[in-house]
């Protein structure tokens, strides 16, 4: 086994990465194997399981289940389309600010300051109501709060790399920085990279659904966990399902995901605390 | 008749959780105002022999046989309490980096009375602490003791934690490494220190180094480690003048002399590492002299005579150690125009603290062929100027000129063929590799980038440069971690030689490495001299590295060339007071005692 995958030998990186298949499993495949239109009223409103809706049905009378299987695609394309954004876009900041000896530092990283001191939720809801909700502002959105915090975690450890010496002898034989920060840096900095990403993940899973939740990210009927929840907060006492399938379902995305992080940053030794905050 | 025996080990062996011992079979004893060094390279397990004398196992390891006495109180199979009772007041201990050792929020007197108060409740730990600064020559009031480590040097917190060690007035100090980061004009003032205390007081001092000159030039008696366990004992001046085993002769034929520059002899291979020590000799691999059942049979510790033992077979075959064979001639530059030539060179570090001059004024020229020599302690400004060279650091004021021509203080300004001429290699062969790429890439890329070669030429001189410093061309598949010290600073060269330079840069580059396998990419060095007629810019804190590479010497202090001349001349005959401190401060073995036969 790689050193890339020791992390899956550890109990904790065994059992995160378990769960988080499961999940990700039926976000993903769950849709083939709905019995129903998510959609599609099927009988009386929360109604407690029934042989043909397992898990009861919400407040407009739909197949619970369905809407489960269905709901998990738009949380975990969200998050992590935005994750992705985030990482792009700060890790190339992080990068060109941790290498460059010169103002461009302080630059970039004052920036980043700059974003980094709206609190996420307001920022997000802000740009919802200024600009309209719609799937690339949610992205876009939770990209733009994420990414500053991956550019100072890359900063750090490329500020840590620029200082060795085969990175000093890259520079005296004249390469280009972007070829040193690709071949010398980078591939040196991936594990703290890769500690660090699922629990961007997480916080991107949780920003999403957060809004979701609120109602100004999806709109209905869409079929989304955390709008499911929202939807039906009022029939709670009626059908608990509801409420508690799709609750539960986020909560062990987000815990698998940070089992994940932690293991992987526990095999490459870098410490948890040293990690930016989430 | 014999002083006191105070520290008695009797076959030791610490081992690994998993059974794999690192110390194995070690038996050693110190008399009352004895020095017995103990020396090996690293790997060679002295610092867990050192650690066991406490009764300490590293986590992970334990110890797992043999017995520990120190003044007849045994330091094996103790409870931690009691353990804890007899350490500083029994058998004390100085580690290697006081900077670390030191608790930096506590005052020195606070630190040193902390002792007093675990060991010797009645007496009164303020006067103690200052009782205990007077005797290791610091200055003993009460301003002094109130100072942090931080507001000390290296040399003085070296001073306080010997200071700390014996304050509860033990029988026996172990010392690990005490000097290895200090300069070597403190190193020569805390050995004397240490020879004082041992003579005042009859301490019985275990005394552990990698460094054979050091330890030489303090022991009474030396025992040398070899992959966890002793393969030689006896008097220092036997050891040294005549050693029986094969490994301590190649020991002690790698190490550099500065007064008598000679050839020197690496040990050619590798260390083996704990968990994949052989069944027989250890050392077999390496070894000169094996013969057929040192690769099944460990040789015992025979007497080879009074009190000198030997853990080898054929040790009666061991060749006498002839130290005399003298470096070959000198290059002496001729009348041509300069390769390099330094020009009023200044540098300064700034920071937000202030700035820091580095490098002030200094001009020198370096002749095709020729290896220069910088000099000088650690702060004096060496590698600040060859960074500068090298367009690593941008100078303050002057010029660097190649063939005459000024270079661009950024590499990056500098023409690919400038940058091709001037290679440099690194310090840290942990360092100046990228762990990530496999060494034939680390190699080809100057080759690729700097010459313009095609990938499939690349190739061919990677395995050819490979060949060049001594190592398989199958090594270009590996990555550096695979590889030990001595092969990633051989490969390090390789990648500089990969650019087909007239200098090459040599910061350091040996400072890091065992001293048998400092000798052998000496010695490379050397070769590859003579075979491409390489010119050399060495930096280096030891004279005696220098004595046997370089052609001509500058000597820095604080950034200024105090002296420089042809390093034979001016090593032999220092004039700058600087110089001669450092000349004297230097440690090496004693002459040479002409003698007759091998024993």
């Amino acid at each position: 086994m790689t050193a890339r995958l020791r992390f899956a030998r550890t109990r904790t990186g065994a059992v995160g990465l378990a769960l988080l298949c499961l999940v990700v499993g039926i976000a993903v495949f769950g849709p083939f194997f709905a019995p129903h239109a998510p959609d599609a009223p099927i009988g009386i409103t929360l109604t407690g399981p029934t042989a043909d809706a397992p898990l009861g049905t919400d407040f407009l009378g739909r197949d619970v289940l369905s809407r489960v299987l269905w709901g998990g695609r738009s949380v975990l394309g969200l998050a992590g389309l935005a994750t992705l954004l985030a990482y792009v876009a700060g890790a190339t900041v992080g990068l060109v600010a941790g290498h460059a000896r010169s103002l461009l530092d302080p630059v970039l990283m004052r920036g980043a300051d700059v974003l980094l001191s709206f609190p996420a939720l307001l920022f997000l809801l802000v740009l919802v109501t200024g600009v309209g909700t719609s799937k690339a502002t949610l992205v876009i959105g939770v990209a733009v709060v994420q990414a500053p915090l991956v550019a100072r975690i890359v900063r750090a450890a490329t500020l840590e790399q620029s200082v060795r010496g085969f990175v000093e002898a890259a520079v005296a034989r004249g390469e280009r920085a972007s070829a040193i920060l690709r071949r010398e840096i980078l591939p040196n900095i991936a594990g703290p990279i890769a500690a660090d990403a699922p629990l961007r993940f997480t916080y991107s899973i949780i920003l999403v659904a957060s809004v979701n939740f609120l109602g100004l990210g999806l709109q209905p009927p869409a079929a989304d966990w955390a709008l499911i929840i929202s939807e039906n907060r009022s029939g709670f006492v009626l059908n608990p399902w509801v409420i508690f399938v799709p609750a539960a379902l986020i909560a062990l995305l987000t815990i698998s995901a940070n089992l994940v992080g932690d293991s992987i940053a526990r095999t490459l030794g870098v410490s948890v605390g040293a990690r930016g905050r989430t | 008749m014999s002083p006191p025996l105070i520290v008695r080990v009797e076959r030791l062996r610490v081992e690994l959780r998993s059974g794999a011992p690192i110390v194995e079979d070690v038996s050693l004893e110190v008399r009352a105002g004895e020095v017995l060094g103990l020396v090996g390279e690293s790997g060679s397990g002295k610092t867990t022999v050192a650690l066991a004398l406490l009764g300490y196992a590293r986590p992970g390891c334990r110890i797992a046989a043999g017995a520990v006495q120190v003044d007849g109180e045994a330091l094996t199979g103790q409870g931690e309490a009691v353990l804890r009772s007899l350490r500083g007041r029994l058998v004390s201990y100085v580690p290697q980096d006081p900077g670390s050792a030191l608790n930096p929020s506590l005052r020195v007197g606070a630190a040193i009375g902390d002792m007093v108060r675990a060991h010797a409740p009645g007496r009164d730990p303020g006067e103690a602490a200052l009782a205990a600064l007077a005797r290791v020559e610091l200055p003993a009031d009460r301003a002094f003791a109130r100072r942090f480590p931080h507001q000390l040097s290296g040399g003085q917190q070296q001073r306080v934690t010997i200071a700390s060690a014996l304050v509860c007035e033990p029988p026996a100090v172990v010392m690990d490494e005490p000097t290895t980061g200090l300069d070597v004009v403190t190193q020569a003032h805390i050995l004397e220190e240490v020879d004082r205390l041992r003579a005042e007081s009859g301490l019985a001092v275990v005394y552990v180094s990698h460094d054979l000159a050091v330890v030489a030039s303090i022991a009474d008696r030396i025992a040398v480690m070899y992959a966890g366990r002793v393969v030689e004992e006896g008097p220092a001046a036997e050891i040294l003048a005549r050693p029986h085993h094969p490994y301590t002769r190649g020991l002690v034929a790698s190490i550099p002399d500065h007064v008598v520059p000679r050839r020197l002899h690496g040990i050619p291979g590798v260390a083996t590492g704990v968990g994949d020590r052989p069944r027989g000799c250890a050392f077999a691999s390496r070894c000169p002299q094996r013969v057929a059942r040192c690769d099944d049979e460990m040789p015992e510790l025979e007497p080879a005579s009074a009190g000198h033992a030997v853990r080898c077979f054929e040790w009666t075959r061991t060749p006498t150690l002839s130290l005399e064979e003298p470096v070959g001639a000198r290059y002496t530059a001729p009348g041509t125009a300069p390769l390099l030539a330094v020009e009023g060179l200044t540098a300064v570090h700034s920071s937000r603290a202030g700035t820091v001059v580095a490098a002030e004024a200094v001009s020198f020229a370096l002749a095709p062929g020729e290896c220069v020599a910088l000099v000088g302690e650690s702060g004096s400004g060496k590698t600040t100027i060859v960074r500068c060279v090298a367009g690593l650091h941008v100078p303050a004021a002057g010029r660097v000129l190649l063939d005459g021509k000024p270079l661009a203080t950024r590499a990056r300004a500098r023409t690919r063929e400038e940058r091709r001429r001037v290679q440099i290699v690194f310090q840290n062969p942990y360092d100046s590799l990228n762990p990530r790429h496999r060494v034939g890439d680390s190699i080809s890329r100057p080759a690729r980038i700097l010459r313009g070669l095609g990938r499939a030429e690349a190739e061919a001189e990677v395995a050819a440069l490979l060949g060049r410093v001594r190592l398989p061309a199958a090594l270009a598949t590996r990555f550096p971690g695979e590889l030990s010290g001595g092969e990633r600073q051989r490969v390090a060269i390789a990648r500089a030689l990969a650019a087909a330079p007239d200098l090459v840069v040599c910061d350091e580059i040996t400072s890091a490495l065992d001293v048998s396998v400092q000798a052998a990419v000496l010695e490379l060095l050397a070769e590859l001299r003579q075979e491409l007629g390489l010119s050399l810019l060495f930096i280096s804190h030891d004279l005696g590295v220098v004595a046997s590479v370089a052609d001509r010497v500058l000597v820095l202090e604080r950034g200024v060339v105090c002296e420089e001349g042809p390093v034979a001349e001016l090593l032999a005959a220092p004039t700058h007071e600087y110089t001669r401190r450092l000349v004297a401060a230097a440690p090496r073995l004693p002459e040479p005692v002409p003698t007759g036969g091998a024993r």
